[in-house]
């Protein structure tokens, strides 16, 4: 995508629909991230707005705040797989491609490499963006390899602990002893180290988070984004409830984030030394560029 | 249920099976026959002048300002739609809608029966749909609707279409325009 593709003929604006309207005209597209971004959301015409996911999601909340961190929204493309995200993230104002049970990170590798080829006086972004079925037990091995390869491209993981849309089988993201409605004796092996498996594969910027605070949400993800231009692979593995198979009331969902806060999903994050030197560039040129 | 098209639920590649190819340079296809483009514009203009709802799908190759040509293209499309009294429904983008998709403002190749179905649509032109989609849009018409569909295509046209006119730059849809002023005055519309 680019600007001039979303830029509507003057003779034809009124014939297309009301929302795409209102998306070229108050949306994100081509603005400073001062003026959009995570810290205006209802403030401007989002990226992704309806969604057809489970009231009181917290992924549809965090897939939200990957939408309103783009730092260049009109030339980034996601790649999703199978599971519940995908709906929601199909739905935004970003191309979307869906790659086939777990294949999203080898097709973004062959994506980032044609754009490179194909633009290379522009820069685009491409983001992976799967579950925890889909990243790390189905499409382990494609994202394995292109850490391995240097791809360099963003990853996110929306870890549920669980295989939401299917009825609740356990993946290898869930706790051992997990009980669940299809793994009805529970879990018996322990939770993938997922951010050693990232760290090891040579991410040059990787983070685990819950994230209960829209600002270091999305500051994690556009470093991550930054760091994937120029330098390696960048992961993202972060706490995305599926309330509805672990039965967490709706209003108890916040609660449930900031209590992960604390346990298994504290806060962490590794950058490389050239990871660290990038960000100290790009946040002293502009404060507001990250954050 | 709105009467099926001339391919019914045929399960194969329908206009191709029935022997129709695109046309060559310089004709054009009007249901199975190779003709003049001047015969087929004259036709295309009739057909839509005379038809209930006829309606013009601007994909998104002309609804984007994305280079000179095409804003000349969006302007001439305008003017075609005053002179053919068409209405205008975009093809906006092409990603299957969920729920669904609001027929009265938008029309996808995905389900492109819906609209022409809601609307009532008894002939139509698309134009500026990139060709992949184009296919399957008219495809889908082709069997579940019987709307008369018109290809105006910058490429090689489009055998699924009921006409098909192919090469359509902005200078040629200018030609096009003048024919169907002609053909409106005959018609006294």
């Amino acid at each position: 995508m680019s600007l001039r593709y979303m830029t509507p003929a003057s003779k034809f604006k009124r014939y297309l629909p009301k929302d795409y309207v209102e998306l070229v005209d108050y949306g994100p597209f081509g603005r400073k991230y001062s003026e959009v971004g995570v810290k205006n959301m209802g403030a401007y015409k989002e990226l992704v707005e309806e969604h057809p996911m489970c009231s009181g999601c917290w992924m549809a909340y965090y897939i939200k705040i990957i939408f309103a961190a783009l730092p260049n929204p009109e030339d980034t493309v996601t790649i999703g797989t199978a599971g519940c995200g995908r709906l929601a993230i199909s739905q935004a104002a970003v191309p979307f491609i869906y790659g086939n049970y777990g294949d999203q990170n080898a097709m973004a590798s062959g994506i980032t490499r044609a754009f490179r080829l194909r633009f290379p006086d522009r820069q685009k972004d491409v983001i992976t963006i799967a579950g925890d079925g889909g990243m790390m037990d189905i499409g382990f091995s494609m994202t394995m390899h292109a850490w391995f390869r240097r791809e360099r491209f963003t990853t996110i993981m929306l870890d549920n602990e669980v295989y939401g849309n299917t009825g609740g089988q356990e993946s290898g993201m869930s706790v051992e002893g997990a009980v669940l409605k299809m793994s009805p004796k529970g879990k018996n092996f322990g939770k993938m180290p997922a951010m050693q498996l990232a760290i090891t594969a040579g991410c040059v910027y990787v983070v685990k988070m819950s994230p209960t605070n829209i600002n270091k949400a999305a500051k994690a993800i556009r470093r991550a984004i930054f760091a994937a231009r120029n330098l390696g692979p960048t992961f993202i593995h972060v706490y995305t409830s599926c309330n509805i198979e672990y039965s967490i009331p709706t209003p108890d969902v916040f609660k449930d984030a900031k209590e992960m806060e604390k346990g298994r999903f504290a806060f962490e994050e590794f950058m490389t030394p050239e990871a660290k030197e990038l960000f100290a560039q790009i946040e002293s040129k502009t404060k507001r560029e990250v954050s | 249920m709105a009467n099926l098209g001339p391919a019914h639920y045929a399960p194969y590649p329908v206009a191709t099976y029935d022997g129709l190819l695109t046309p060559p340079e310089g004709k054009a296809m009007l249901l199975t026959d190779m003709v003049d483009e001047e015969v087929a514009m004259r036709e295309v203009a009739r057909v839509m002048l005379t038809s209930e709802n006829a309606t013009i799908f601007p994909g998104p190759q002309v609804l984007y300002a994305w280079s000179e040509e095409a804003k000349k293209k969006a302007t001439l499309i305008k003017e075609m739609s005053e002179v053919l009294n068409a209405k205008m429904i975009p093809m906006y983008d092409y990603r299957p809608k969920y729920p669904k998709i609001d027929p009265e403002v938008e029309i996808n190749p995905n389900h492109p029966n819906l609209t022409i179905w809601h609307n009532e649509i008894k002939a139509c032109i698309f134009i500026g749909v990139h060709c992949h989609y184009a296919n399957v849009a008219l495809k889908i018409v082709r069997s579940e609707t019987d709307c008369y569909t018109v290809g105006m295509c910058a490429l090689s046209g489009h055998e699924d279409a009921m006409a098909t006119i192919r090469d359509q730059h902005a200078e040629d849809l200018a030609r096009f325009i003048e024919i169907a002023k002609e053909v409106k005055q005959e018609l006294g519309k």
